[in-house]
């Protein structure tokens, strides 16, 4: 029953001169939460970046080795960068709502692949809103600025807006370290949630979080990735002596 | 390596076509100036254009000696600079160092929005306040000089170089004033051994640039100088700098005249001075920021 | 020993004080001569009628609408051509021979003298172009005065607009135009607004760059087409004070001129500076 959703294979990444990932293999789970944990510096976010392409924009970076979205590279040649990013959605570090609209922001993805019916639109942003229980809170105030919600709220917003293009994953770069527990709180749920339709790869510091939230995951330190498995397993008895060490406080 | 989408093809190479005008005008401009001075060099040599001291345009036979205005130029650039540099490097470190921030907060626009102040208003104030106070105050015959000029090029350029220069101490990191405190400094000795040595290129850039902006300044010196083609002896003599024989003649020049092609040389001239002092200001900051990182 | 320093440190202190308080002093001065002169002149029929009698009476209506068609023309060349120019630096630019060659270009555009702006005029867009002084010329003469000074605010402007926007746009599936397009230059437009006032006020001041490209010595009525000659506010004052008819019995008109000059172009810049940092502190308390 279980199936992989991306297949890593040798995967090495260097921003110039500075290897920033080395030879990473690893199996990202369909329908579930992976997540990626790691001291700061350890190439986690870098490696979420790979899923999507997105460091395709940081001038001096060169990727090698194979990265299969249900079984077809996603760094060859005639790789469909925009068909891709509307399969793999992210969410960020930060939340980083566009300064339009609450309605603007979540119909901005379904704008740029070509919805233009306006009740279509509604019907996406309301599902979507939904998706990330934001919609109780937002349904009267759909054409205020999203900037003036709180930061949690922002975060839903954001990830109510990646959710409105219908992708098949979602990258999660620690996206509850700029919140408040409460929010944290919130979105942590809401992660839970979404497992039953995407597969989540999700970037966090914060060990805790990553056991109470995800089914697998995956070790990262010094752009290796040193263990990977099931979530329980690795943080009751990880096979490594570094992921001990770093499960337990000694460094990171 | 960065991936450039099939999609973006088209619009970037639009946005660039766009860009590459502000490269074309500016080629336009060299070419235009080169193309139209050169004739004069088939009548007139270098070194007389140069240095010949006669600037008789419009007698029989003409005379193009550029001395005279040149002189004009840098006489007047030279004493608006010794007026306003002083004086604006003052209100700057002033601006920066010493002033309440309440205070700052108003000043800095004010400074800004004053950068903007036409040039043809204080050639005005020029000739209807300044020129009759020096004819009642010293025993001259007209009050429109290199004096005046020079007072009016300075007070347009304060506020350019006051910002600039404002800006450049201000980027000065906060540690450095912190230690030199820290060590028992007063605070004219952090300014002057420390801060000031540390923002020091950025100060020259700016009075670079404020030298600049004198230099191809027009409208001060066409109304305020005098217009006398001579070299001054003394700061009471009218002069006719560059930009303005330029701006009086070309108007009453037949097309591709002799004297047509002897202003564009002068703007020629003017633009490789500007563009000499914008280079070498331009070279100091690169190498600052070398030199910082 | 220490008394010494100490007693020079307040003589310094109190030295820039006073340099602070002479120039503002002396400005002030300026200001209030300027207006007190003029100011009696100001009137409704001053501002609407047309100059009249060898322009010795009547109004500035002519020189007023003319320096405004200036602003548009100019504006209409150099803010989209300004705006587009800083996208290329912001958005587009790599490390390459053209980029350098475009920021050396706008750099030294900045630095161009007014005048030789002029001249280019007469070259370019009078003879080589055909256009014949005109308002057309005088317009896109002034534009490219104005030009690096578009590129420089749109630059800040672009520049300021938070990384985070283009990731979440990116990371949509969004193409790199799309993201211009629809975040980028939407966030950036007020600042790039601001800085398109302030270069209203630089070209609505400036005299040089018209006088041999489309500033006419008097013209009976508004330009009606980009073809006609126009008169302008700060070539109207250049014209009464130094070549008018009788200069002493214009004095007042010249004033009067100067005065409403004075008001828009700084009005221009004011309402620029001041509503940029009306922005920064509405962009600072976003973060």
């Amino acid at each position: 029953m279980e199936k992989d959703k991306f297949s890593v294979r040798d995967l090495d990444l260097y921003y110039g001169s500075n290897h920033a990932l080395k030879k990473i293999n690893l199996q990202i789970p369909e329908r579930a939460v992976t997540a990626l944990i790691g001291p700061s510096g350890c190439g986690k976010s870098s490696f979420l970046r790979c899923l999507n392409r997105m460091n395709d924009f940081i001038p001096g970076c060169s990727v090698s080795g194979k990265v299969e979205l249900d079984g077809s590279d996603i760094y060859d040649a005639n790789t469909d960068l925009i068909n891709l990013r509307r399969r793999v959605g992210m969410v960020f570090q930060r939340p980083n709502p566009f300064p339009m609209s609450i309605f603007d922001n979540v119909a901005y993805g379904p704008r740029l692949h070509g919805d233009r019916d306006r009740n279509t639109l509604r019907d996406i942003v309301e599902e979507s809103l939904r998706v990330s229980a934001l919609w109780g809170e937002v349904r009267d105030i759909l054409h205020t600025p999203a900037l003036a919600l709180s930061g949690g709220q922002q975060q839903r917003l954001c990830i109510a807006r990646a959710v409105a293009v219908q992708p098949e994953v979602l990258l999660m770069d620690e996206p509850t370290s700029a919140l408040d527990p409460m929010a944290t709180a919130r979105i942590e749920e809401l992660v839970r949630e979404l497992r039953t339709r995407y597969t989540v790869v999700i970037v966090t510091h914060n060990m805790q979080q990553a056991a109470r939230i995800s089914d697998t995951t995956d070790f990262f330190l010094s752009g290796e990735m040193v263990e990977s498995g099931p979530t329980q397993q690795m943080f009751t008895s990880p096979r490594d002596k570094r992921t001990e060490d770093y499960i337990t406080g000694r460094f990171g | 390596m960065r991936t450039s989408l099939k999609e973006d093809r088209i619009p970037r190479i639009a946005v660039m076509t766009i860009a590459s005008l502000g490269v074309a005008i500016m080629l336009f401009i060299l070419y235009s100036l080169v193309r139209d001075s050169i004739p004069i060099l088939a009548h007139v040599t270098l070194s007389d254009l140069l240095f010949g001291t006669h600037w008789y345009p419009t007698y029989d036979p003409p005379e193009f000696g550029m001395l005279p205005l040149i002189a004009g130029s840098v006489s007047v650039t030279l004493l608006a600079s010794l007026i306003s540099l002083p004086i604006s490097l003052a209100l700057a470190v002033f601006l920066s160092e010493v002033c309440p921030a309440i205070l700052r907060e108003i000043l800095k626009p004010v400074i800004e929005i004053l950068g903007f102040f036409p040039s043809v208003v204080l050639g005005f104030i020029g000739m209807v306040v300044i020129a009759p106070w020096m004819v009642m105050n010293f025993n001259i015959m007209t009050g429109l000089n290199l004096l005046n000029a020079s007072v009016l090029m300075g007070v347009m350029i304060i506020p350019i170089v006051t910002s600039l220069a404002e800006d450049s101490l201000n980027s000065v990191p906060k540690d450095i004033r912190d230690a030199s405190f820290a060590l028992g400094a007063t605070r004219l000795e952090t300014i002057t051994r420390s801060v000031i040595p540390a923002a020091l290129p950025g100060l020259m850039t700016a009075s670079l640039l404020g030298v600049m902006r004198a230099i191809g300044e027009t409208m001060v010196v066409l109304m305020a100088a005098g217009g006398a083609a001579m070299i001054p002896r003394s700061i009471m003599d009218p002069v006719r700098p560059l930009t303005s024989a330029i701006a009086a003649e070309m108007g009453e020049t037949p097309f591709r005249s002799d004297h047509y092609f002897a202003l564009f040389f002068a703007g020629l001239l003017l633009l490789l001075m500007t563009l000499a002092l914008n280079m070498t200001a331009l070279w100091i900051e690169s190498r600052a920021k070398r030199l910082r990182s | 020993m220490s008394g010494a320093r100490k007693s020079k440190d307040r003589t310094a202190t109190i030295m820039l004080w006073l340099v602070m308080a002479l120039t503002c002093g002396m400005l002030a001065l300026i200001l209030a001569f300027l207006v007190s002169k003029g100011w009696s002149v100001l009137s409704w029929e001053f501002l609407t009628k047309k100059p009249r009698s060898m322009m010795t009476a009547g109004g500035i209506s002519t020189p007023i609408v003319g320096t405004l068609q200036l602003v548009l023309v100019s504006m209409g060349f150099a803010f989209p051509v300004g705006v587009f120019t800083a996208v290329y630096l912001v958005e587009y630019a790599r490390d390459d021979w053209f980029t350098r060659a475009l920021r050396l270009a706008v750099r030294s555009l900045a630095g161009v003298p007014s005048v030789v702006f002029g001249l280019f005029g007469l070259s370019f867009f009078v003879i080589f172009m055909g256009f014949d002084p005109s308002l057309l010329s005088a317009g896109l003469t002034l534009g490219c005065l104005a030009l690096p000074v578009i590129v420089g605010a749109s630059e800040s402007a672009l520049l300021a607009v938070p990384r985070d926007y283009r990731d979440a746009s990116y990371a949509l599936g969004a193409t790199q135009w799309q993201t211009i397009r629809k975040v980028v230059l939407p966030a950036a437009f007020p600042s790039i607004i601001t800085g398109a006032i302030l270069s209203v006020g630089r070209v609505a001041g400036e005299t040089a760059p018209i006088i041999f490209t489309g500033a006419a010595f008097f013209a009976p009525r508004f330009a009606k087409s980009i073809f006609d000659q126009v008169m302008a506010l700060p070539y109207h004052v250049l014209i009464l004070a130094t070549a008018g008819t009788n200069i002493e019995k214009t004095r007042p008109i010249q004033y009067g001129t100067v005065l409403v000059l004075l008001f828009f172009v700084l009005g221009m810049t004011m309402t620029g500076v001041l509503w940029r940092a009306r922005l920064r502190i509405r962009q600072r308390a976003q973060r």
